[in-house]
């Protein structure tokens, strides 16, 4: 009996929907349609309450850093402090639809406390590419000289001083972006396409059970 | 040289050569606004007897085809689209030929086809053409009935089908030749040979592995291949007694993640030692969620980082922290654009399709290496599709034979 609940009855629902799934991608019905946003909105609702568990989870880390004093454990406080005031203030806070919303404390916390925090680590990212670009591009070998002046080439054929130096860089900037390494990403799009396919394949015929656990 | 080396060559050189043709979609005019179309009145009546001005004709009014039905295409020609003084084109919709009709949209001069969203299927509509001036309007003749239907096959993804079932069968039967017992070679990959060197090198100095299953979804076919690769992870972590740390973005995600480490854990004989806790979910928040692994890089210093499944911007972010806290790096993504980044920041990439492969080239089931030659078989099909429809291309566009284009007809069309 808990081989049929823990296996079969998954395995059989999966084979089903995944039947399902491919199918609606041929039939432009309004029926099937219809019934494809439905399971669409079903995943939508189900990833709401499991955001329960993510929470759930969160705060017994935290709490049981915070009990056994483990290493950094003060941050943990920060964390479960953060996680209440914006839930409480989210659900006892006055929400009105419209512009009211806006002065909202919750719109507050969201503006001046998330939304900086976020451009600061998205900010990051020019230093990282800098640090990355300077690793990628020493001329080691041919490959790698290849790569450096292909980069040259692009970045001034990409700035208006480019064109300025002379006409042939912009164009010849816009050819390699546009041809050579087009082509090079819709070939490994199609062995992705085909790998996902695969993959989707295999999840349906039962024989990937990974997500299963095992 | 290895066939999939060629096939590979041979698909990247025929892309280089393929050039597409962009469609032309009708365009609304957004100068003219309905204020102009009410206040303009019928053109005098001697203008349109003198012939001084003509109608639009309307060609075709027909369901849409291939759709889920409430779509109606609307055809027409004018002999004077050339005119200085046309504002343009409104669509009149009525479920009767006497009337009344209503305004649908105004369309910008030089458009010739609309596809109108009606409300009802199996219902009647006719319609008409109204030409604007600047000196006041003139109607087309009203159209023959249109009834807007749902379809139950969508006719231009034949040559997706055709493909599918094929691709489907392939699999299928290379699957069957495996477990039957024929060996495939599958070629060796560098980035998935390195998990056992990099939980070695976790062994050896005592730190933990960090392993991130991506910012995707459960749903997500590279999710699915990153659960495969954290099962044989978390097998080795436990033979050896390294603590895995997983945190997580997506609850579903981390709670399929606990399973797989958990039975994953028992599986090794070591059910004990599981920790829950290092499976936990952080944020559902990107730069967050990077903040926090960051946080945890460099703190702990994990010996092994992998990262496996969907990532986006934050994949530099992550990448390069892991270098600078010093540790060996696997990453595998199916994002094009985190190619290059993970490439540069880490020491071994699996590119694209070599994540999906990882399952099969870890577990070695005959039942996983089978999808792998479906897979071969597959890019063996496109490879041969590009050539054909390359030479048939450029034969039809150099000699200016149409009918040439019957490939490329084919697999957008499917007629």
């Amino acid at each position: 009996m808990k081989q049929i609940f823990h296996l079969t009855l998954p395995l059989l629902i999966t084979f089903l929907l995944s039947l399902f799934f491919a199918f609606q991608f041929f039939v432009p019905h309004e029926s099937i349609r219809d019934t494809y946003t439905y399971l669409l909105q079903c995943t939508m609702i189900i990833g709401c309450f499991a955001m329960l568990l993510g929470i759930y989870s969160l705060v017994r880390v935290h709490f049981i850093r915070i009990k056994r004093r483990a290493q950094n454990y003060k941050y943990s406080y920060m964390t479960i402090t953060a996680l209440t005031l914006t839930i409480i203030v989210g659900l006892f806070g006055s929400i009105e639809k419209g512009p009211a919303l806006e002065g909202h404390m919750y719109y507050f916390i969201y503006n001046t406390v998330l939304i900086p925090i976020q451009a600061t680590m998205f900010s990051l990212l020019a230093f990282f590419i800098a640090s990355a670009a300077y690793r990628a591009f020493r001329a080691r070998s041919l490959v790698a000289t290849v790569l450096l002046l292909t980069a040259v080439f692009v970045m001034i054929g990409r700035v208006p001083i480019g064109g300025q130096i002379h006409e042939f860089l912009p164009a010849f900037a816009h050819w390699l972006l546009n041809v050579p390494n087009l082509a090079a990403k819709r070939a490994i799009m199609i062995g992705i396409g085909l790998g996902a396919s695969a993959t989707a394949l295999k999840v349906a015929l039962g024989i990937e059970r990974s997500h299963f656990g095992g | 040289m290895k066939l999939s080396r060629i096939i590979g060559l041979l698909m990247f050189f025929t892309v280089i050569v393929i050039y597409g043709i962009s469609p032309v979609y009708p365009q609304v005019n957004e100068d003219i606004t309905a204020e102009d179309i009410v206040e303009a009145e019928p053109l005098h009546q001697t203008d349109i007897e003198q012939k001084l001005i003509k109608p639009c004709t309307i060609i075709k009014v027909q369901d849409k085809p291939d759709d889920g039905g409430k779509a109606i295409e609307i055809f027409w020609e004018d002999p004077e689209s050339e005119r200085q003084s046309l504002k343009g084109y409104e669509i009149m919709r009525g479920k009767s030929p006497e009337g009344p009709f209503e305004s649908v949209t105004v369309l910008a001069p030089k458009t010739f086809n609309y596809t109108d969203i009606v409300d009802e299927n199996h219902v009647e509509y006719f319609y008409k053409i109204r030409k604007t001036f600047k000196q006041g309007y003139i109607d087309s003749r009203i159209s023959d009935k249109a009834i807007a239907l749902p379809q139950w096959f969508d006719k231009r993804y034949i040559s997706v089908l055709i493909f599918t079932i094929i691709y489907i069968f392939a699999c299928v039967f290379f699957i069957i030749t495996s477990i039957k017992g024929k060996e495939y070679y599958v070629r060796p990959i560098a980035g998935i040979s390195a998990v056992d060197e990099a939980i070695g090198r976790a062994t050896e100095m005592g730190k933990p592995i960090l392993f991130l299953n991506g910012l995707g979804t459960a749903t997500e076919p590279s999710t699915l291949a990153s659960f495969a690769i954290l099962g044989r992870v978390a097998k080795k972590t436990a033979e050896y007694k390294i603590r895995l740390i997983n945190p997580q973005y997506e609850p579903i995600v981390m709670s399929v993640a606990q399973d797989v480490v958990k039975n994953a854990y028992t599986e090794a004989g070591h059910p004990d030692a599981y920790d829950e806790k290092d499976v936990f979910f952080i944020t559902h928040d990107q730069f967050s969620f990077t903040a926090a692994v960051n946080g945890i890089m460099l703190r702990d210093k994990p010996a092994t980082n992998f990262y496996m499944g969907m990532f986006y911007a934050e994949s530099l972010l992550l990448a390069e922290t892991g270098a600078y806290a010093g540790s060996i790096q696997i990453a595998g993504t199916d994002q094009i654009l985190q190619i290059p980044f993970f490439v540069t920041a880490c020491d071994y990439t699996l590119i694209g399709e070599e994540l999906y492969a990882a399952s099969a080239y870890l577990s070695r089931e005959p039942k996983l290496l089978g999808t792998l030659k479906g897979q071969d078989l597959g890019k063996l099909i496109a490879a041969i599709l590009l050539i054909i429809g390359t030479i048939n291309i450029t034969i039809a566009h150099w000699f200016d034979i149409p009918w040439l284009d019957f490939l490329k007809n084919f697999l957008d069309t499917g007629n």
